[in-house]
C-alpha cells in the first residue's frame, strides 16, 4: 500500500516534469532510481518491431506491460537486460538506463548488467543436471561470484521466493520433482541470488495453474518491497492484481508502441486514451 | 490523468537500427592485426629453431595465442579469462579437427590433377604399365567396371529395401520385429566380412571370381542402409494421410502405391543415391570378389573385372611416381563421383521439403 | 442421475476382424515377400558366418582368441594347422581405441565450434566440409595416409619416443616409426570424426533455447552455457556417436591394411611398427588359404562381426535413449 502511494507520488512528479512522456526535461536535478528505458526501437532484420518505447520502471514497484500478442512486449522486456541481441539479425535504437548510465554504452560487461536485471522466463525451466540446492546457486557459479555462506543465500532465497518450507528438507531432490508452480518459484529463487534490482518476468504464470498462480504473485508483490518488478502478462486481472502501474501496448500491424502508461487503478478506470478503454473492458485482444 | 504518449511519435522521426554490442571495426581490425603479427612470429621461430613443417608452426602459433589471450585477461576477472581460454581450447579443436580432411582434399586435387586427362577416362591398362607415361593408358575399364558392379547391386537391393520400408511401415505383419532386428544388426557389418561371405558362398559355387560376386558384395553392403532409409522416410509421412486415403474408401494397396509412396518418392530417391555413394568406395568386399582387370570387361559374369577402389589399391602398392599419379587421379575421380552423388541427393531431397 | 455404470452389465468388445480383398491380399504377399527375403539373406549370412566357423571354435576352442599364432599346417599332418587371432583381435582394438581417444575431444570440440562459436556464414561452410568429408571412401584416407600423414606421424612419434619413453607403452624397440599404432589411430581418428561430430553436433543444437537464454539471463559467460547446460544435455547423444565411431574404426579394412604391419606378436607399445587388426587380417591370407584356413578366416570374420555388432547395438540404444527423452 505504501510503495503504491509512494509511487504514485512519483509518477505524479514525472507527469508535471513531463518525463513520462519521452521529452528530455529541462532540468532534472537527481537522476532517476531505477530502470528507465528512452526512446526505444527494436528491428528483427529489417522489420521494425517496436517503436518509440520510453517508460520508467521506479525502485520497488511492479509495472506490468499488457497489450495483445504480437505488439512487442517481450522484445522490450528482452531489451531490458540485453538479451535481445542473441537473435541474430537482432538491432535496437535508444537507450536503457540503470541509475542514469546506459546499459548499451560500449564498455559495458553485458553479462554484468544481466545480473543486476534478472529474468525469469514463460516455462518453467530449472537446470535439468541439478538438485534444488544447486539450481539455487547456479547463478552465483555462473557468475563466479565469491561468496562465503551458500547454504544462507539458499534459505534466503528460497524464502524470498516461497518456497522454502516445502523443499527445506529435500534440497537434494531434482528440480524435475516439482510441481510446475514450486518449479517456476525455484526459477524465481535461482535469478534472486545474483541479488538483482530489477526482476523481468515474462509471462510467468501462463504455463500454470491458477493455485500456482496466485501464489507466485503473492511472492511478486512481495519482492516488490525490496527491488522493482517488470511483468509481462496476457491476463489483465492478473495486472490488475499484481502491479503498481501498467503499461498498454498495442500493433497497427506495424511496429509495437506504447498506447498509454499509468498507475493501475487509473489505467482500469480512467484511461485516457479509447483504446485502452476497449482492451481493458475486454472489447479485443 | 495519465499522459499518453501517441501524440508525440507522429513528430519523432524513426531512428536508424544499430547494433551497439557488436564489435567494432576498430575491435576487428585489431584481432585481424593480432593474427598477422602471430602469424609472423610463429614463422620467424620456426626459421630459427627448426621446428619442421605446418604442424610446427600451428603448434607455435597456438602457443602465441595462448600467452597473447593470457597477457589481455590478466586483469579480467576469472569468469572471463576462462571463457577465452575455452575460446581458444574449442577453436584449436576444430582446426585440428578439419585438417586432416582438408589436407585430403587438397592433395587429392593437387596430385589427381596431373594424371587428369581423357585418356584416363577412355583407355585402359591392358597394354600399359603402370610406370609408363601419364599420357598412355587409363582407368576406363575401372570407372566402367564399378558402374557395372554397383548399377547390378542397386537393381538388386532398391527394390527389396523399399518393400522391406514398406512392410515395416504400411504392412507391419507378424515378422517386423525380427526384420527390423536383422537390418539394424546387419549394417553394422565389416565390409571384408560381406566380401569374405561371398567368397566362400558365391564363387565358391561359380568357380571365379567376377563382377557379379562383387554386385552381390556390395549388395550385402547396400541393403541395410537402404531399408533403414526408406522405412525412415516413409514412418515421416503423417499418418493423416493414410487416414484420409482409407476415408475416402481406399484399399491398402492403393494407399500405399498411390498416397504414401509418391509423398516420399524424393526421399526414396535419395536413399538410392546414398546407398550408392557408400558402396562405389569400398575396397575390402571387392578385393575378395571381383579381384581386378586390366582391360574392359563388360560381363559380370565368369572372370575378375576391374574397378575404381582396385584401380587405385594395386597402383599404390607399386610405389613408382607415375603409379602414384595414377592412383591419386584415380581417387580423384572416385571423390568427385561421391560428391556429385552426394549433390543429386541433397537437390532431390530438397524437393520433399515444402 | 450420476449413476456410475452398472458393473454387471459391461459388455465384452467385439472381435473386429480385417479381411483383405484379393487385391490387398497380393499387395501384402509381395511385400512381405520382399521383408522376408531380406530378412534371409542378411540372417543367412549371420547363420553362415557362425555354422562355418562352429568347427573352428570346436576344435580350439577359447584359444582361438588368446593363442597368438597363425600357421598354415603344412596338409600332411607333420606340421598342424595352427590358427589363432589374440594379436588380431588386441590390435584391432588397440587401434580402434588409439582413434577413439584423439576423435572424440576433436569432435566435440569442432562441433561446439560449428554450433555457438562460428559465424553463421562459416557455419554453413564448415557444415557442408563435414558432410564431405563423411562421404570420403576409406581407402583414400589410406592413401593419404601413407602418402602424406606418415612423414608427420613418424616425426611426432620420435619427439614423443624422444621425451616420453619412459611411459611402458611409448618405449620402442625398433626405431622404426612410421607403420605404428600410432600412426594408423591417427589416421583412422581423422576417419572417424567427421561422425561423432555430425551426431554431437546434432545433439548440441537440439538443447532447448530457453535454458541456454536462463544461464544467460544469470549472467553467464558463452561457456558457462555450454558447461552447465549443453553438454550435461548432450553427453547420451556423443557418447552414442562416439560408439558409432568406435564401430566404424573396428571394421575398417583398407586404410590399416596400407598403414601397418601385420606382425603376429601382442604388441602394446603404440608407437611400435608393428601390429595389425582382423580385417587386413583376412585381406592378407584369404588369397593363398586352404579350407580349414578359410573356416579360421570365416571364424576370425565372425568374432569381428560380433564385436562390431555389440558396439553397435549399444550406439543405437544410446542415441535412441537421448532423443526419446525430448
Amino acid at each position: 500500500m505504501d510503495t503504491l502511494k509512494q509511487g504514485e507520488r512519483n509518477m505524479e512528479q514525472d507527469l508535471e516534469n513531463n518525463v513520462l512522456a519521452g521529452n528530455d526535461a529541462k532540468d532534472i536535478k537527481t537522476t532517476f532510481r531505477g530502470l528507465e528505458a528512452k526512446n526505444v526501437h527494436a528491428w528483427f532484420g529489417n522489420h521494425h518491431a517496436l517503436s518509440n518505447v520510453s517508460l520508467r520502471f521506479p525502485e520497488q514497484t511492479v509495472t506490468g506491460l499488457i497489450g495483445p500478442s504480437g505488439c512487442g512486449k517481450s522484445t522490450f522486456i528482452r531489451l531490458l537486460n540485453r538479451m535481445h541481441e542473441f537473435i541474430p539479425s537482432a538491432a535496437m535504437a535508444g537507450q536503457v538506463l540503470q541509475n542514469g548510465e546506459d546499459i548499451y554504452a560500449t564498455d559495458v560487461d553485458a553479462a554484468a548488467v544481466r545480473l543486476k536485471i534478472g529474468m525469469v522466463f514463460q516455462k518453467p525451466n530449472p537446470f535439468p543436471a541439478m538438485n534444488i540446492r544447486e539450481n539455487v546457486l547456479s547463478g552465483i557459479k555462473l557468475a563466479h561470484l565469491k561468496v562465503a555462506d551458500h547454504d544462507s543465500i539458499v534459505e534466503n532465497c528460497l524464502t524470498r521466493a516461497g518456497l522454502w518450507k516445502e523443499v527445506k528438507d529435500r534440497l537434494n531432490a531434482t528440480g524435475g520433482s516439482l510441481s510446475g508452480g514450486q518449479q517456476q518459484r525455484l526459477c524465481i529463487a535461482r535469478s534472486l541470488a545474483v541479488e538483482p534490482s530489477v526482476l523481468l518476468m515474462d509471462e510467468p504464470c501462463s504455463a500454470l495453474d491458477p493455485g500456482s498462480t496466485l501464489r507466485i504473485e503473492e511472492t511478486i508483490k512481495e519482492l516488490a518491497q525490496k527491488i522493482a518488478v517488470v511483468i509481462v502478462t496476457h491476463n489483465m486481472q492478473q495486472a490488475a492484481r499484481v502491479s503498481d502501474f501498467c503499461a498498454f501496448f498495442l500493433t497497427d500491424g506495424g511496429p509495437g508502441y506504447l498506447v498509454e502508461a499509468a498507475p493501475t487503478k487509473i489505467l482500469f478506470t480512467n484511461p485516457s486514451d479509447t483504446r485502452t478503454a476497449d482492451y481493458v473492458q475486454g472489447k479485443f485482444g | 490523468m495519465s499522459a499518453t504518449v501517441t501524440d508525440l511519435q507522429q513528430t519523432t522521426a524513426i531512428p536508424e537500427p544499430t547494433t551497439p554490442w557488436a564489435r567494432t571495426r576498430g575491435e576487428k581490425l585489431g584481432t585481424v592485426v593480432t593474427f598477422l603479427i602471430s602469424a609472423i612470429a610463429a614463422a620467424c621461430i620456426v626459421l630459427v629453431t627448426g621446428l619442421a613443417g605446418v604442424d610446427g608452426f600451428g603448434l607455435t602459433l597456438f602457443v602465441i595465442f595462448v600467452v597473447i589471450t593470457f597477457v589481455r585477461t590478466i586483469r579480467l576477472n576469472a569468469k572471463v579469462r576462462k571463457d577465452e581460454f575455452v575460446k581458444i581450447a574449442i577453436f584449436a579443436a576444430a582446426v585440428l579437427a578439419f585438417s586432416p580432411w582438408m589436407s585430403i582434399f587438397a592433395s587429392v586435387i593437387i596430385k589427381g590433377a596431373k594424371g587428369f586427362r581423357p585418356n584416363f577416362f577412355v583407355e585402359t591398362m591392358q597394354t600399359t604399365t603402370p610406370d609408363d607415361e601419364l599420357n598412355l593408358g587409363g582407368a576406363g575399364h575401372a570407372i566402367i567396371g564399378s558402374m557395372l558392379m554397383v548399377i547390378i547391386a542397386t537393381f538388386i537391393t532398391l527394390p527389396l529395401g523399399i518393400l522391406s520400408g514398406v512392410y515395416l511401415t504400411e504392412v507391419r505383419g507378424r515378422l517386423t520385429f525380427w526384420v527390423r532386428f536383422v537390418v539394424q544388426s546387419m549394417s553394422g557389418v565389416p565390409s571384408i566380412v560381406a566380401g569374405l561371405f561371398i567368397y566362400t558362398t558365391f564363387i565358391d559355387l561359380t568357380n571365379s571370381f567376377s563382377g557379379m560376386a562383387g554386385s552381390l558384395a556390395l549388395a550385402v553392403l547396400m541393403l541395410p542402409t537402404v531399408a533403414r532409409t526408406a522405412e525412415e522416410v516413409l514412418k515421416l509421412v503423417p499418418d493423416d494421410l493414410r487416414s484420409a486415403s482409407y476415408a475416402l474408401g481406399a484399399r491398402q494397396w492403393r494407399t500405399s502405391l498411390m498416397v504414401v509412396l509418391p509423398t516420399v518418392r524424393s526421399g526414396l530417391t535419395t536413399a538410392a543415391i546414398l546407398g550408392v555413394a557408400r558402396v562405389i568406395g569400398e575396397t575390402a568386399p571387392l578385393l575378395l570378389t571381383s579381384l581386378s582387370s586390366n582391360s574392359y570387361v563388360f560381363n559380370p559374369i565368369g572372370s575378375p573385372i576391374g574397378s575404381l577402389p582396385t584401380y587405385v589399391f594395386g597402383l599404390l602398392q607399386i610405389g613408382t611416381e607415375n603409379a602414384s599419379n595414377r592412383a591419386w587421379t584415380g581417387a580423384l575421380v572416385l571423390m568427385l563421383i561421391v560428391f556429385a552423388l552426394f549433390s543429386i541427393a541433397r537437390f532431390v531431397g530438397g524437393k520433399d521439403r515444402r | 442421475m450420476g449413476d456410475v455404470a452398472n458393473t454387471e452389465n459391461i459388455p465384452v468388445p467385439r472381435e473386429l476382424a480385417v479381411v483383405y480383398n484379393r487385391a490387398d491380399r497380393i499387395f501384402r504377399r509381395i511385400v512381405t515377400s520382399g521383408a522376408l527375403t531380406s530378412l534371409i539373406l542378411l540372417g543367412l549370412i549371420g547363420m553362415f558366418l557362425f555354422v562355418k566357423s562352429a568347427q573352428i571354435f570346436n576344435d580350439r576352442g577359447l584359444s582361438f582368441i588368446t593363442g597368438s599364432n597363425w600357421t598354415a599346417g603344412s596338409g600332411d599332418g607333420v606340421i598342424p594347422d595352427d590358427f589363432s587371432i589374440g594379436p588380431m583381435l588386441t590390435g584391432t582394438i588397440l587401434v580402434s581405441l588409439i582413434a577413439l581417444i584423439i576423435a572424440v575431444p576433436l569432435a566435440i570440440g569442432g562441433a561446439l565450434y560449428i554450433e555457438f562459436y562460428a559465424q553463421p556464414k562459416i557455419r554453413k561452410v564448415l557444415s557442408t566440409l563435414l558432410d564431405l568429408a563423411a562421404a570420403i571412401p576409406s581407402l583414400i584416407f589410406g592413401l593419404w595416409g601413407v602418402v602424406i600423414f606418415t612423414s608427420f606421424g613418424e616425426r611426432w612419434s620420435a619427439l614423443f619416443n624422444a621425451r616420453f619413453g619412459w611411459v611402458p607403452f611409448i618405449r620402442v624397440q625398433n626405431e622404426i616409426f612410421g607403420r605404428s599404432p600410432f600412426v594408423a589411430g591417427c589416421v583412422l581418428a581423422s576417419l572417424i570424426t567427421p561422425i561423432i561430430t555430425s551426431v554431437s553436433r546434432e545433439v548440441f543444437s537440439r538443447t532447448p533455447r530457453d535454458l541456454v537464454d536462463t544461464c544467460y539471463a544469470l549472467g553467464s559467460s558463452r561457456w558457462g552455457a555450454i558447461r552447465t547446460v549443453v553438454l550435461p544435455f548432450g553427453k547420451s547423444g556423443v557418447i552414442g556417436g562416439a560408439m558409432l565411431g568406435l564401430g566404424r574404426a573396428l571394421g575398417e579394412t583398407v586404410a590399416v591394411y596400407l598403414l601397418l604391419n601385420i606382425v603376429f606378436r601382442y604388441n602394446f607399445r603404440i608407437l611400435e611398427s608393428e601390429g595389425g587388426n582382423i580385417a587386413s587380417l583376412i585381406a592378407t591370407k584369404f588369397g593363398e588359404a586352404t579350407e580349414y584356413e578359410l573356416k579360421a578366416l570365416i571364424a576370425a570374420g565372425f568374432v569381428l562381426f560380433m564385436l562390431t555388432l555389440v558396439v553397435n547395438m549399444l550406439a543405437a540404444t544410446i542415441v535412441q535413449k537421448s532423443t526419446v527423452r525430448k
